[in-house]
């Protein structure tokens, strides 16, 4: 890779160009171009990085969820042998605080008062990472240690509630109202409720927190670090290092998984900050103990809901309280908070609707952004609901879900109306046609629940089936321009017309460089394509987050080749000395410049020669509006996607053991860019939605983490994840490139509901927190 | 007090390599900062993800729960031993061509792991191959592809053996 402006040295294993040889335009599955270096050991994780003479960092968080800061003596730990640097919130050297959504509430390092466990406290930098923990034992700190506010419900409605942090502790209120509950619940023949929870789940990322920031000759920093969103990171590392942003220069490093949980900084200021103190480039590398503490979470959720329906499973109305605990600091909550409001009902259509959502502050682990965002934890609760309703009325789960399925031209609870096509019905349909899988086999205990540990014959294992639908917003809502960036330049290489893609686009392992590469095939014609490291010299290309890069930075890079090809068109008039309008029709298409009435016109290298053709294009969605603070109402979201799921469980009812025997999934995409890369977002999305349906939790008790660890915090290994069949439709959406819609979060949305659905099924149960664990299953919690 | 450091000699990926290490250094460690062999990912560093897998002697172990000292004289193959030269191992070419891997941090794990299971089985059935890498988790992929991977090494190996 090149570097220019800095001065300063490039690190060994640092990001390089990668080439995407071969075939394959929009719609095919050519390999991912970053698979050879990841199958060989060679592709450079941030963790990997490594430059001569750097030093080490260790951060210092608090153990308390609450407690005032007395005194901090790092006199000891600044003495220790091999330590270059011991910094404490004094030593920050511009703004103290910094966040998410421009709620600029979290210290860079606490200053009088930590608000969570976990909050860091100082950093140092030493000549090896057990140097540094070990001097970063030695700070000493005196606490008074207070109780911590866990109790969300208090922190939302209790006005004597003492405050989590300067700004209240209620984050945001968001109300959606639909004509008339109070008037619907006295026409209503049947009336269900219930009261649902969703625990706190963990991003888990196998890849922990790390980076490398390397001091240049200007006074700035360069940073190498892995995150979903590199301008979002600047406008607050810049700030809080005091630094013009053009003084800091970001190049995305690989990414070891990200779901959310690389949305916010983690290690950024820090790195950069003992950095530039020392003049010495610092590493920083999480353990998988402090990943746990170094990033936000899911929201956990409390949530009410009461619906009111005719005899014939028609809903009336809607009464729904969501409840989302924050922790101490904003992180993405605002957002969260609008997308559990919007689509606290789902894709149902309600003609009453009150839906209250709040997000609050605690002392509890900070939460913010994870595959779904604010969309999972209502999902579970209204297709719990769903089935709830069904079971009143006498019906089952797939037509009571028909009976008031949304689609096409239908308003969402927020007044949008649907634009594009929602067959959901009929995707319902499709989920309960497809094959069943056999029944249970018990003459292997591998196929009881719990497999090998299994004690029993299986006796007491009983079969069920459930259906879960998720509706998921892509892109960002609620007013936000979240354009993306993309610099694309043809030239010819070695006699072959070459194609350089440039873009902020975070690759988390999503394969956004693997359709980066295809675009550019379709649009230019040619085959070779290179993708530059993602950095900041090129624009904002928002986050690699609400399934939203195919769609936006695939539009910018979309958008930029056409640019150059017209630049490529321009060129072959004046090569052919003929006016451009007189050529008809042109496309590139195998390396050729064609004609629809002429053909062939000239090889694209021809027409190029030593001409270098560059584009770079900004990428905006359809503008959308807030939501009203008091009705909710507005065309907040810029896209919808469905996922339907249907699961087959086996549960050892005596044991309460579960075992997911199959995961269907129907879902549109509007349309397929790569199969082998989709298929695997539905996968793996599904997976994430069984974690949290049976497995994952953070355990937290009085503030504190009570399980992180790996050990602990259980996520689905190949043992738990059952074989899936897909369904893929492709109802294009108009407004977005290709007809496509993101397409990675939704099946993380429906394949939990799908699952506890199906537990219910076997086992008569209510259910209504997730994970469901054992003991909810044998009663003995 | 300087800490004792041990002279101890491995063969990695074929090649003999002298290192000095304290007695607690972790193999992992000491293959990504004393060898720089950075390919070996450590992703929990207790024993749980399978990240770190690396073949000792051909048998896959935890490079995080190994201390360097005691791998002293034994033969160690990390992800970037696997390839016979410039070609690619069966298995590493199984995992890019099925799209067994996404973010691609626990394939080197999942590749050594599964270059033992196919030398001890070459002809595995999905249950073998299910509780072969039962011991290496994936967050990105819901393993639909990797247990496809896993088969087309299989038959890699047997085209080309």
């Amino acid at each position: 890779m090149t570097r220019t402006g800095s001065g300063s040295a490039t690190p060994v294993r640092a990001p390089r160009d990668i080439a995407a040889p071969g075939t394959g335009g929009v719609g095919d599955s050519p390999l991912r171009p970053d698979g050879t270096l990841k199958v060989k050991g060679e592709f450079a994780y941030s963790s990997d990085l490594w430059i001569d003479g750097m030093l080490w960092g260790a951060t210092l968080r608090s153990p308390h969820p609450r407690a005032k800061i007395v005194s901090i003596d790092v006199s000891a730990a600044l003495a220790h042998p091999g330590v270059s640097a011991v910094l404490t919130h004094e030593d920050v050297p511009g703004r103290k605080h910094f966040g998410l959504d421009h709620t600029w509430d979290q210290p860079v390092l606490a200053a009088g008062e930590v608000r969570h466990q976990g909050e860091p406290i100082a950093l140092v930098a030493a000549d090896h990472p057990e140097t540094a923990r070990r001097a970063m034992e030695k700070i000493r700190i005196e606490y008074e240690v207070l109780e911590p506010l866990t109790d969300a419900r208090r922190a939302a409605f209790d006005p004597a509630y003492p405050q989590v942090q300067p700004r209240g502790n209620l984050a945001r209120h968001q109300p959606v109202r639909v004509g008339d509950v109070e008037a619907a619940k006295a026409r209503a023949e049947v009336v269900v409720s219930g009261e649902y929870r969703v625990g706190i789940q963990d991003q888990a990322f196998l890849g922990p927190e790390s980076g490398l920031a390397v001091p240049a000759e200007d006074g700035g920093v360069d940073l190498y670090v892995a995150t979903q969103w590199m301008h979002n990171d600047l406008k607050q590392i810049a700030p809080c290092l005091g630094l013009p942003e053009e003084k800091i220069r970001m190049t995305l490093s690989g990414v070891g998984g990200a779901f959310g949980g690389r949305e916010d900084l983690s290690m950024q200021i820090h790195a950069a900050m003992l950095a530039l103190h020392t003049g010495r480039p610092v590493k920083i590398v999480y353990n998988r103990y402090e990943s746990f503490f170094g990033h936000v979470h899911r929201h956990p959720a409390e949530m009410r809901y009461e619906y009111g329906a005719t005899k014939d499973g028609r809903i009336l109305y809607a009464d729904v309280e969501i409840l989302l605990d924050g922790g101490a600091y904003t992180s993405a909550t605002m957002n969260v908070v609008g997308n559990a409001a919007s689509l606290g009902v789902g894709p149902y259509v309600i003609p009453n609707i009150k839906i209250d959502a709040y997000g609050v502050y605690t002392n509890n682990p900070p939460c913010g952004a994870m595959r779904g965002f604010g969309a999972v934890q209502a999902c579970f609760a209204y297709e719990s609901m769903m089935d709830k309703l069904a079971e009143a009325c006498g019906l089952d789960p797939v037509t009571v879900r028909q009976v008031n399925a949304a689609s096409q031209g239908s308003e969402l609870a927020t007044g949008q109306v649907i634009w594009a096509p929602l067959p959901m019905a009929e995707m319902l349909r499709q989920a309960r046609e497809l094959p069943m899988p056999p029944p249970l086999d018990a003459s292997d205990i591998r196929n009881l629940p719990g497999g090998a540990s299994q004690t029993t014959h299986g006796e007491g294992v009983r079969r069920g089936v459930g259906y879960g639908v998720g509706l998921k917003n892509i892109c960002f809502s609620e007013g936000y321009d979240d354009y993306s960036t993309a610099r694309v330049r043809l030239e010819v290489i070695g006699g072959e017309a070459v194609a350089l893609v440039h873009t902020a686009a975070a690759e988390v392992g999503q394969g956004l460089v693997t359709l980066e590469a295809q675009i550019a095939r379709t649009e230019l014609g040619v085959e070779r394509v290179v993708i530059h490291p993602a950095d900041n010299q090129v624009g904002d290309a928002g986050s690699s987050s609400a399934s939203r890069q195919s769609y936006m930075t695939g539009g910018a890079v979309m958008t930029a080749c056409q640019a150059v090809r017209e630049g490529v068109f321009a060129l072959a008039a004046a090569r052919l000395d003929r006016p451009l309008d007189t050529l008809g029709d042109l496309s590139l298409v195998g390396g050729k410049v064609v004609s629809e009435s002429a053909g062939v016109l000239a090889a694209i290298e021809d027409v190029l020669g030593d001409a270098v053709i560059e584009e770079t294009r900004e990428y905006h969605h359809e503008p959308t509006t807030g939501m009203d603070p008091v009705t909710g109402r507005g065309d907040s979201h810029t896209q919808l996607a469905l996922c339907v799921h249907r699961a087959v469980v086996d549960v050892d009812v005596e044991l309460g053991l579960v075992k997911v025997v199959e995961l269907a999934a129907v879902q549109d995409v509007g349309k397929i860019l790569n199969r082998l890369s989709l298929e695997g977002q539905i996968h793996g999305g599904t997976a994430q939605g069984l974690g949290l349906a049976v497995m994952e939790e953070i355990v937290v008790s009085d503030g504190k983490v009570r399980n992180p660890s790996f050990t602990d915090y259980l996520i689905p290994t190949i043992l738990d994840m059952p074989p899936m069949r897909l369904e893929i439709l492709e109802n294009a959406d108009p407004r977005a490139p290709y007809g496509l819609r993101g397409a990675g979060e939704p099946p993380t949305l429906s394949s939990t509901p799908a699952i506890v659905a199906a537990i219910r099924d076997a086992t008569g149960l209510a259910l209504t927190r997730v994970p469901v664990r054992p003991e909810h299953i044998t009663g003995s919690s | 007090m300087p800490e004792r450091v041990h002279e101890i000699t491995l063969t990695v990926n074929g090649t003999v390599r002298r290192v000095a290490v304290p007695g607690r250094r972790l193999l992992s460690d000491c293959l990504r900062h004393d060898l720089g062999l950075t390919g070996t990912h450590v992703g929990c560093e207790h024993g749980v993800c399978g990240c770190c897998t690396v073949l000792l002697d051909g048998e896959p172990v935890r490079s995080c729960l190994t201390f360097a000292v005691t791998a002293d004289g034994h033969e160690i193959t990390t992800v970037e031993g696997l390839a016979d030269g410039e070609r690619m191992s069966p298995v590493q070419r199984a995992f890019a061509e099925c799209h067994g891997l996404q973010c691609g941090f626990c394939t080197p794990g999942f590749l050594c792991t599964v270059t033992a299971l196919l030398r001890e089985n070459p002809a595995p059935t999905d249950e073998e191959v299910l509780e072969g890498i039962s011991g290496n988790l994936c967050r990105c992929t819901g393993y639909q592809n990797i247990i496809k991977a896993v088969h087309r090494a299989a038959e890699l190996t047997a085209e080309e053996s």
